[in-house]
């Protein structure tokens, strides 16, 4: 499977423009709420209902740029790394390497640089990262 | 009705702040008798999205099998018009309403389709070896799943955008978590079987071969192999999946077949199994149990469930913990490292549970992809 892949969809240029006209009305809102309290010098009905729709509008638009930048990121398949490790079963010599196609768990591989012995693939597996880690086992 | 309206707002002598006032009216009017309507909008923009990553993660599987079937089979023909057919393959489980005998329907159907896949891929990749032609079913297998779910998914979708039904849409976006991640697990499944790396479901297979690897092996019914091998005094007869292909191999019948040929002299079977693990449990976290640990459609665990109840045979059940995703991706650190524990938990109920001198059966059961003996 590739490492990543093209957005499969674009993003239409009419929700896009939705999120822009809801954003410039709601910075709008919250200049208009600013004006409001200059002119009456008090927090009255008409600031605060300005002030809602303002903040209301902003993370709406927010909230919904958010997700398509979401969909567009998530279309990827995450390649991980393979380690396959190769043990000398006489002098316990050992070797980490990527796995390449054809390794099996105690297939016989090279001789050992050091006793020349033939040395086995002891194991095959993948590494969780740390990141991916600590939130599975904060609550284990 | 107006004037109360605009008591709301202070008087505006800008055009602009009476704009904003009508949006703010047109919009709660709009929630007000929309308000469901644009929640399943909403909805079905989610549903879409997942939608979309199901059917990158279809194709992704269908290219995957296409070029490893190309690349290791080398067929004459190009295979993408059978592999698209192999994708929409279907398997019609037996008639239960009367349910006596049906588990050797589904093992006799479960052997048709083994035969018929095995055929497929020998069609699709006749230079393939029988490592590589496991392999290569598995991931259409894999494929196949991927294709099933994104098509069941998009029928409940399409179901409910065209009768605009809110249940429907509901209950799809409710159930998408658990659905996304089962196809992710699938996706990840396909890279480690097109390579042949071992997956956390060989976590059994991979206990035995540790145990078994140096001694004498046998072939057995079907796709297994087994060694006799001395374990603290006992005769420990341990078996799984022939591999590095990826195999279940018939584990209930070879059980059968030792126990007949011991003459029901066998002190303790020990079955040695991936579970899926609760959340919050670790990865490779080992229990022990008792019953017969053979996950897949039931039919090898019954076999053998039968035959422990005839000859009174104790069964023992050591599982290693993951989650779905685990089981089919590649093998992660975690699992591998719990091989220790799980053999020193069988040498441990060995001694506990027989006398010097008993035979005992050892299963490792899971497929053995990338593990060899």
């Amino acid at each position: 499977m590739s490492e990543t892949a093209p957005p499969v969809r674009k993003i239409s240029s009419l929700f896009l423009a939705v999120i822009l006209v809801t954003l410039v009305l709601s910075i709008f809102a919250l200049y208009q709420a600013i004006e409001t309290y200059r002119n009456y010098q008090d927090f009255n009905e008409g600031v605060l209902n300005f002030m809602m729709m303002g903040v209301f509008g902003l993370a709406l638009s927010t909230y919904m740029l958010f997700q398509t930048r979401r969909r567009m990121l998530k279309l990827t398949v995450e390649i991980q790394r393979i380690a396959t490790t190769i043990l000398c079963q006489k002098c316990g010599f050992k070797t980490i390497r990527d796995f390449q196609r054809g390794d099996y768990i105690f297939k016989e591989a090279e001789a050992c640089p050091k006793c020349n012995e033939k040395m086995l693939i002891a194991s095959i597996y993948r590494e969780v990262k740390e990141k991916e880690k600590t939130k599975e086992e904060r609550l284990s | 009705m107006l004037t109360e309206i605009s008591q709301i707002f202070p008087a505006q002598d800008n055009i602009l702040g009476w704009i904003l006032q009508i949006v703010w009216i047109l919009f709660i009017v709009v929630f007000m008798f929309y308000g469901q309507r644009i929640q399943m909008w909403l909805m079905l923009k989610e549903v879409e999205g997942s939608l979309l990553r199901l059917r990158f993660m279809r194709d992704e599987g269908r290219k995957a099998a296409i070029s490893v079937i190309k690349e290791l089979g080398k067929p004459e023909q190009d295979p993408t018009a059978r592999v698209d057919q192999f994708l929409d393959y279907v398997t019609l489980l037996p008639q239960d309403m009367d349910p006596s005998g049906i588990v050797w329907k589904l093992e006799h159907l479960l052997d048709v389709q083994d035969v018929r896949f095995k055929h497929e891929v020998k069609i699709m990749a006749p230079q393939a070896d029988e490592t590589q032609m496991n392999n290569l079913e598995n991931t259409l297998e894999a494929a196949l799943s991927l294709n099933i779910i994104y098509k069941v998914m998009r029928h409940f979708y399409l179901l409910g955008k065209k009768t605009w039904s809110f249940y429907i849409v509901m209950q799809l976006q409710m159930v998408l978590p658990l659905v996304m991640r089962e196809a992710e697990a699938f996706a990840s499944a396909l890279r480690a079987f097109t390579f042949g790396q071992p997956i956390g479901d060989g976590a059994g297979a991979l206990v035995a071969a540790k145990l078994m690897y140096g001694h004498e092996k046998r072939k057995m019914p079907k796709d297994m192999v087994m060694a006799k091998v001395p374990i603290e005094g006992r005769t420990a007869y341990v078996l799984k999946a022939e591999g590095p292909g990826g195999n279940v191999g018939k584990p209930g019948e070879a059980i059968k077949q030792i126990i007949e040929e011991n003459g029901g002299k066998i002190s303790t079977i020990i079955a040695i199994d991936a579970a899926q693990k609760l959340e919050g449990e670790k990865p490779g976290e080992v229990a022990e149990g008792v019953g017969v640990a053979i996950g897949g459609p039931g039919v090898e665990q019954f076999k053998v469930e039968e035959t422990v109840l005839k000859y009174k045979i104790p069964v023992n059940a050591v599982i290693i913990k993951e989650d779905i995703g685990d089981a089919v991706s590649p093998m992660r650190k975690e699992i591998f490292d719990a091989m220790d524990a799980v053999i020193e938990r069988i040498k441990r109920l060995i001694l506990e549970r027989t006398k010097e001198g008993d035979f005992v059966i050892i299963a490792g059961i899971g497929n053995t992809i990338g593990i060899g003996q």
